[in-house]
């Protein structure tokens, strides 16, 4: 420990700051929420120019620590160090005046302000917003083409697209003038495409000599842009390497703490009678816009229907839509060959009746209430159920004691029916519907999205749950904008693009770049025509 | 995980709304001692006239029924998440129901008259509130507006009623006839002289009855699981199956009913006749009883009786001390309605601080965090 008084560094000295190859040196760091260790004794040195890298499983401590150094949280012992500098980051503040800027997962953006606006809030530097405006314009340019950060000032945000915004909040970051950008999950709410952009922006931001901490659970976004990966388990560093010395699958066995299979073991699907028909599905959006555009597909007993697309392309909608919360403006859907009535607000107890269960995309949204105990959603859906008491009364014992032993099934940590739901972490709530759709034994089990924020650990688990259901001889419908999930999973895949199915590809045959193909609304055979006669031209 | 450490279950049911009533009383002392009074008198005289003898007790419970009516009208339609702000008017409707039993049914026995002339005006309470329930769940007309419109509309059709039709011919004033048997809901101080003239009556029984009814259709029933589904997150509610339109319009009607019941402790218990306004604004008062008593029963009753503390041990202080005026009281409860209602939040960061420093294992951490900060 270093002998030196405890006063802050309130002047920047950036003579002295280029001193150190650290930009950022975390030494012995602690943080403790009552019992629980969030960090404990994190050692962690950031090199300048570089991106870093840091995994782990949800509740592995990553948010706690860049909080700590972002200023939300003070450690309960430790040093940082920005630029060699003993810092003391009280607040989000200094964290900026030290050069560190965070971007958030979710957005601390003025929808109905302009990204000008956005951008100045906060550090506007004369009481005539007009000056300021006008100041901040010419370094919002300047800072954009430095960076190829692209974006109209004058739009405003909630007409952008997600990835725009993210670039706002990046653009605000430097524009207080970070020299350390943290992002945290930056890709979840990303379509392939933006997240894409997204890596370009980074690579520029390094090439310009700022240093970037990712915050991920995504092992791919980490091979492909960093250069140096830290994986944290249960609070601690467990290891930091140069990322071209790793691989996916040590990652995952350090953020684990064991050996993880990273694709599903299945057999062959025996494909039984039809369970789920659509035919013709015509959905519209809350807007109106019409986004399921003539749909039809059958899933038969005993097989697993992928549908992969960019997010966006009308899969929630049809997910909506077969699930009886959203009636269809066209079509029919069928359930085990009994067609499906959308007349009034309750779709959802029909289809329930007609033992299609559906655990939905937005578990958070829609799956759960976070505010209730662990047992109240547990019957979510099938509180009207005798088996929770006969008559208007709810059996709470009986609803409590059959939680504890789905939660006991499913592996759900902790095991404990009584607590409130929004304390468990993203994987346990995931469990918490996946047990109580599967547990009630239907015939059609729809899936969207099942390891949305989700650690690794867990997704092993959920997949191998919707394989066993598949074996059990139910029809199981899946929608997931990952395509290495639906590829792992589905026993066939239809791809979506911009309200139709643009085809079915065979998951043991299709490439990801004939899937990626049709994923952007080409036609592969069309392609491979096109390929064919080289004179025409290829490219759009 | 937040930065923030919530209170624990006691501190924030019990000692939150302890504090906020001491601050209200501290500024309301401030306030009668700038008309140059003496602040303790007043909370002497406040607190005896409320609680000191028979009949200051019996005012306070016979308040404290109303608006344990209309506080549980407001809770019960928030667990559902639906701000039903429109009690004082379902009341007066529902003061209909009551006379109409009591007129009928006045040469009977107050035993029947008593429940029919419940449910009666639950019956209508419960109208007065669908109509706006099935206005949001229908046609989206967002409810807090539409019960504030129907306080207005039940008002305007109450003096109608009263000045046209319900008027005996030769009365002077707006008003019924009056019930002179059975209709007369019996005061308790026909049994127990000691609640002196207090018109505190048998519809009491019913407040209760009110508050466990609500306590075990909220946690215990189905009907309650689902609307606070509903409350808490109405996309799950659907997602669950839930017709949610349909169960706005039950949960409005419930609430509409336990308003209804107010009308018949005043128009049956005390009145004996419908006068206008005979609601006095109790239907908000509910709102802030609701708020305090965290709608929860037990909280609601609590918070009930002291708003009927105020009222009657304020009408005591206006009588003993004559220059609090009546405007003063005003004053001094709307203090209370702002510090246990509107700003209950007001000292929750202070003593969520106050908390991590004074529970020893949070205090330890302090202290080590502190050495750690100097030895550096």
């Amino acid at each position: 420990m270093s002998t030196q008084p405890p006063t802050t560094n309130d002047q920047q000295r950036p003579a002295r700051a280029a001193a150190s190859p650290w930009a950022i040196e975390l030494k012995g760091i602690n943080k403790r929420f009552g019992p629980v260790w969030a960090n404990r004794d994190i050692d962690l040195a950031v090199a300048r120019g570089t991106i870093h890298g840091i995994v782990g499983e949800n509740g592995a401590g990553k948010s706690t620590l860049m909080s700590i150094l972002y200023g939300f949280y003070t450690a309960d012992s430790g040093e940082i160090f920005v630029n060699g500098q003993l810092a003391h980051i009280s607040d989000p503040r200094r964290a900026l005046a030290l050069g560190i800027g965070m971007v958030h997962q979710h957005f601390m953006l003025v929808d109905n302000f302009s990204i000008l606006e956005n951008v100045i809030l906060g550090v506007e530097n004369s009481p005539l917003l007009a000056s300021s405006l006008g100041k901040a314009r010419r370094e919002l340019k300047r800072l954009a083409d430095e960076y190829s950060l692209d974006v109209d000032p004058d739009a405003i945000v909630e007409d952008v697209s997600v990835g725009q915004q993210q670039r706002v909040e990046i653009l605000k970051a430097l524009y207080r003038g970070a020299d350390t950008l943290i992002l945290d999950e930056p890709t979840g709410v990303l379509t392939p495409e933006e997240a894409d952009d997204l890596f370009r922006v980074l690579r520029t931001l390094r090439e310009q000599g700022k240093t970037v901490i990712l915050i991920t659970h995504k092992l791919r976004e980490i091979m492909a842009i960093t250069d140096t990966v830290s994986v944290m388990r249960q609070g601690q560093m467990v290891t930091t390497m140069p990322t071209a010395e790793t691989s996916p699958e040590k990652l995952a066995e350090a953020m684990v703490g064991r050996r993880v299979l990273l694709r599903v073991e299945k057999g062959p699907a025996h494909p039984g009678a039809p369970l789920l028909e659509v035919d013709d599905l015509v959905v519209a959006d809350d807007l109106k816009v019409t986004r399921v555009k003539g749909v039809s597909f059958t899933v038969r007993a005993g097989e697993i229907v992928g549908i992969a697309g960019v997010a966006g392309n009308g899969q929630s909608e049809l997910l909506e839509a077969v699930s009886g919360m959203r009636a269809p403006r066209g079509g029919t859907v069928k359930v085990s060959g009994r067609a499906v009535s959308f007349h009034g607000d309750d779709g959802a107890r029909r289809l329930r009746e007609a033992k299609l269960a559906h655990v939905p995309e937005d578990r958070q949204r829609m799956g759960l209430v976070v505010q209730l105990e662990a047992w109240e959603n547990s019957i979510l859906g099938y509180q009207d159920d005798p088996a929770y008491g006969r008559g208007a009364i709810l059996d709470i014992d009986a609803a409590r004691r059959e939680a504890a032993e789905r939660m006991q099934k499913f592996d759900v940590r902790p095991a404990n029916p009584r607590l409130k739901t929004a304390s468990f972490s993203g994987g346990n709530q995931q469990k918490i519907v996946l047990a109580r759709e599967m547990e009630r034994d239907p015939d059609v089990l729809v899936v969207g999205q099942p390891t949305r924020g989700v650690d690794i650990g867990a997704i092993e688990f959920i997949h191998n749950q919707i394989v066993k259901m598949r074996d059990a001889g139910k029809a199981i419908l899946l929608v997931s904008v990952e395509l290495d999930e639906i590829r792992s999973l589905a026993d066939r895949i239809l791809v979506m693009f911009d309200g139709n199915i643009m085809g079915e590809a065979d998951p043991a045959v299709a490439t990801e770049g004939e899937l990626g193909l049709m994923m952007a609304g080409i036609d592969p055979q069309q392609a491979a025509a096109r390929a064919a006669h080289p004179e025409e031209e290829l490219r759009p | 995980m937040s930065a923030r450490r919530p209170l624990p279950h006691w501190a924030d049911v019990a000692l939150l709304p302890v504090l906020n009533l001491l601050l209200a009383l501290l500024i309301s002392g401030i306030v009668i001692a700038l008309i140059g009074q003496n602040p303790f008198d007043a909370l002497r005289i406040l607190v005896y006239g409320a609680f000191g003898y028979g009949e200051g007790l019996g005012f306070t419970l016979h308040f404290a029924t109303d608006f344990v009516f209309t506080g549980l009208a407001m809770a019960f339609a928030a667990h559902a998440g639906l701000f039903n702000i429109g009690a004082e008017g379902q009341a007066y409707v529902a003061g209909l129901g009551a006379i109409l039993v009591g007129l009928t049914l006045d040469h009977t026995s107050w035993l029947l008259v008593l429940p029919l002339a419940i449910i009666a005006s639950s019956a209508l309470g419960a109208f007065w509130a669908f109509i706006p329930g099935y206005l949001q769940a229908k046609r989206g007309s967002h409810v807090v507006i539409t019960t504030i419109m129907f306080n207005f509309i039940a008002s305007a059709l109450m003096i109608y009623l009263l000045n046209y039709v319900l008027k005996p011919a030769g009365v002077q004033e707006p008003s019924s006839a009056n019930v002179v048997a059975a209709g007369k809901i019996p005061q308790l101080r026909q049994f127990f002289p000691f609640f002196g003239y207090a018109p505190l009556n048998m519809t009491s029984i019913f407040a209760v009855l009110a508050l466990i009814f609500s306590y075990v259709v909220i946690w215990h029933t189905k009907l309650g699981f689902a609307m606070r589904v509903m409350g808490l997150n109405p996309t799950a509610s659907r997602y669950a199956g839930t017709s949610n339109s349909r169960l706005i319009m039950i949960v409005m009607a419930i609430s509409g009913g336990f308003a209804g019941m107010l009308a018949v402790n005043e128009v049956l218990g005390v009145q004996s006749r419908i006068v206008m306004d005979f609601t006095s604004g109790y239907g908000f008062v509910g709102i802030a009883v609701a708020l305090m008593g965290r709608n929860h029963p037990v909280g609601i009753a609590l918070a009930a009786i002291l708003f009927g503390a105020l009222y009657q041990g304020g009408l005591e202080l206006q009588f003993e001390m004559p220059a609090v005026t009546r405007d003063m009281i005003v004053v001094i409860q709307a203090l209370v309605i702002m510090f246990t209602g509107a700003m209950e939040g007001l000292l929750r960061p202070g003593l969520e601080n106050a908390f991590i420093l004074f529970r020893p294992e949070r205090k330890a951490e302090a202290v080590k965090r502190e050495t750690v900060g100097t030895e550096g």
